[in-house]
């Protein structure tokens, strides 16, 4: 049996709890929360040891892993104290919030050869990694572009008074919704070289970005795009969607559907026609022991567990990988916050009646050349 | 409890297959007036059991049935608590323990509990879940609620913590206050039922995915079909066409095959969607009785 702590319990740490609890592997030792109600009403009425103090648990307890969902401010510090417990990790997303550390946990991580894993779930959806499947087979031809959207009504008012509405917690749409959308899109195409033309978009918050724009460019000539907006009350929950165009189709893909537009059919073997081919998620999904809110949910936990048993350390969504999403994030954040020039539309016009009067000049000149070379 | 029950996910933007779809039916059912149609068609067939969750627009619907007792006489609610995103949004804006307090009513016990710091206690817990379900139960005052479902996301949360108490907390009040039979919706059946014969449920009502691809059936359709067969509880087969996975007549022949099933719930959004469901359960139930 692999023992398990759980450090932090928000929703994904109640969420992870009740998933571990559920899986034939593992054996839940100890859950830690620093707000004393939570953690002491679920040890009693779980009956698992309730601590407020971290430290105290991994000096304690003799564990094999640990889950840390404790606001982002805090993965780093107890990351790197549980890896010096020589433990495996599974931490919340996004990593951390000082790149420079998560790269170093990473390396340590891979030192030690500790399970390390994030939770990008949205790698785990059945659609998005049939998705995955099926640009790795370039049915699309050679893709051009690729977009992806996350929308939800997480912040529809002023008042924040959560870790989510600080900036020096780790709040904001950034870290919260578009981690996701920039972690998926790394799935699906790989990590970008460049970012620009970033807005930060603040709506209803006072001191973190309400919504996230962004382009990206990747080597080889993809260009990408970033939408986030966790204010969008027309969505019920979170919604995440990507668009990937190539020369030979188009793909839109949903947590439900994945809507797969070919121009050419003959060569490609995966069943698919020219035109519209959809696939729904009742085919895509794989089934799980346990189910709470999705099988993405209960499918990383188990992926977790399973490397730990059979003792591989290469998850499908690494430290590493999480650091480079931390990366483009930072890189987004750094392009917001510079003074570039943008083309005020004055401008264009001036300039360009400028040009366009030298324009005329060139060729009233060169035409009255050519007649009389003629 | 009745034979067919009638469900809200196509009045609130819910589908289980198709994000666009479910953004279709939001923007068809945007009035009350909409909404209210569709329930008529409905009741008029001859379906006189609404499942429906918390969600605040039901408390409009709630009115209306009040409002008109006469032309509803035999109308019943069957709730669905808690809404979950009501309470997943509060939590992310206010934390845990904010958002329990902002949906309590703000009177005395309440202001008392949280001022002299909540314990633990089993009574304590159970007079904060009780008002709790009080709170999700006030839009239904003066209205038929014979069956009050605790909805999937918390029963599996409960479920996987192993905290399987709540489950008794939750079945004991609906008894008491409201003389009401508790009802789980879950995703996990045989595990919730080992759950809920350890704490003294008895025979319990247990609303579940029930469909001939096993989809969202935990432990596989196989198992789910001997459970149905052998174990001692009282079946709501839901998401039987699998969100429109399997055509209608061979999905209803799946769950009309199986006896122990009491009970189906479905959604739909025309009258010809709601007649053909009904009169293909009505006829697949009779032939099966009869065979």
């Amino acid at each position: 049996m692999i023992r398990i702590a759980i450090l932090g319990l928000g929703k994904m740490g109640i969420s992870h709890q009740s998933i571990v609890g559920a899986h034939p592997d593992a054996e839940l030792v100890a859950i830690c929360d620093t707000t004393g109600y939570l953690v002491d009403l679920l040890g009693k009425y779980t009956s698992v040891k309730a601590y407020t103090d971290y430290r105290k648990l991994l000096d304690t307890e003799k564990l094999d892993a640990v889950f840390i969902a404790t606001p982002s401010k805090y993965h780093a510090e107890m990351v790197r104290a549980a890896l010096d417990a020589n433990l495996h990790v599974f931490c919340e997303k996004p990593f951390c919030l000082d790149v420079a550390e998560g790269k170093a946990l990473a390396a340590l991580a891979e030192e030690k050869q500790r399970v390390n894993q994030v939770g990008y779930h949205y790698r785990f959806v059945g659609v998005f990694c049939e998705l995955k499947r099926l640009l790795d087979l370039n049915v699309l031809g050679a893709i051009h572009h690729v977009r992806a959207e996350a929308y939800g009504p997480v912040v529809l008012r002023s008042k924040g008074v959560t870790w989510r509405a600080s900036r020096s917690e780790g709040g904001g749409c950034l870290n919260d919704y578009a981690c996701h959308a920039i972690d998926l899109l790394q799935y699906l195409v790989g990590v970008p070289k460049e970012v620009s033309g970033t807005v930060l978009n603040r709506i209803f918050s006072g001191d973190v970005e309400d919504e996230v724009y962004a382009n990206l460019s990747y080597d080889g000539g993809l260009t990408g795009e970033i939408a986030a907006n966790w204010s969008d009350e027309s969505f019920r929950k979170m919604s995440m969607k990507i668009s990937v165009w190539g020369t030979n189709g188009k793909i839109v893909a949903d947590r439900q559907e994945l809507q797969i537009y070919i121009r050419n059919a003959s060569g490609l073997s995966e069943g698919l026609n020219k035109g519209w081919n959809v696939r729904y998620t009742t085919d895509l999904t794989d089934e799980v022991w346990f189910y709470l809110r999705g099988e993405e949910y209960s499918a990383q936990v188990d992926h977790f567990l399973q490397a730990i048993k059979e003792g591989w350390t290469d998850t499908r969504s690494t430290f590493r990988s999480a650091s480079a999403t931390d990366l483009t994030a930072l890189a987004m954040v750094t392009d917001a916050g510079k003074k570039g020039t943008p083309i005020s539309l004055d401008n264009v016009i001036s300039a360009k009646s400028a040009s366009a009067r030298l324009w005329t000049s060139v060729q009233r000149l060169t035409t009255r050349n050519s007649v009389t070379t003629n | 409890m009745e034979r067919i029950l009638f469900g809200d996910n196509q009045f609130f933007g819910v589908n289980h297959m198709s994000e666009e779809k479910a953004r279709a039916q939001a923007m068809k059912f945007q009035d009350l007036s909409a909404i209210i149609e569709v329930l008529d068609i409905a009741y008029d067939e001859g379906i006189r059991a609404f499942m429906c969750t918390t969600h605040t627009r039901v408390g409009n619907i709630c009115d209306h049935i009040r409002a008109h007792s006469d032309r509803y006489k035999d109308f019943q609610f069957y709730p669905c608590m808690p809404y979950a995103h009501k309470y997943a949004d509060a939590v992310t804006e206010q934390g845990i323990l904010g958002a329990m307090r902002s949906f309590l009513p703000n009177e005395g016990i309440v202001g008392a509990l949280f001022r002299g710091g909540l314990s633990v206690a089993r009574k304590d817990v159970e007079s904060l879940a009780g008002m709790l379900i009080d709170a999700e139960m006030k839009m239904f005052h003066d209205l038929k609620t014979p069956v009050i479902f605790l909805q999937n996301v918390v029963t599996d949360l409960i479920l996987g913590l192993g905290a399987k108490e709540a489950f008794r907390i939750f079945a004991d009040h609906v008894k008491t206050r409201y003389n009401a039979e508790p009802g789980f919706i879950s995703m996990n059946v045989p595990r919730l039922l080992d759950a809920l014969e350890a704490c003294g449920i008895d025979n319990p009502i247990v609303c579940a995915n029930m469909n001939k691809i096993g989809f969202r059936m935990c432990g596989g359709i196989g198992l789910y079909e001997r459970t149905i067969a052998a174990r001692r509880f009282r079946p709501i087969a839901m998401s039987v066409l699998a969100s429109g996975a399997i055509p209608p007549r061979e999905a209803i022949e799946y769950v009309c095959r199986q006896p122990e099933i009491e009970s189906i719930v479905f959604g739909a959004s025309s009258r010809s969607n709601i007649r053909q469901t009904k009169t293909l359960i009505d006829s697949l139930t009779l032939a099966k009785s009869a065979a």
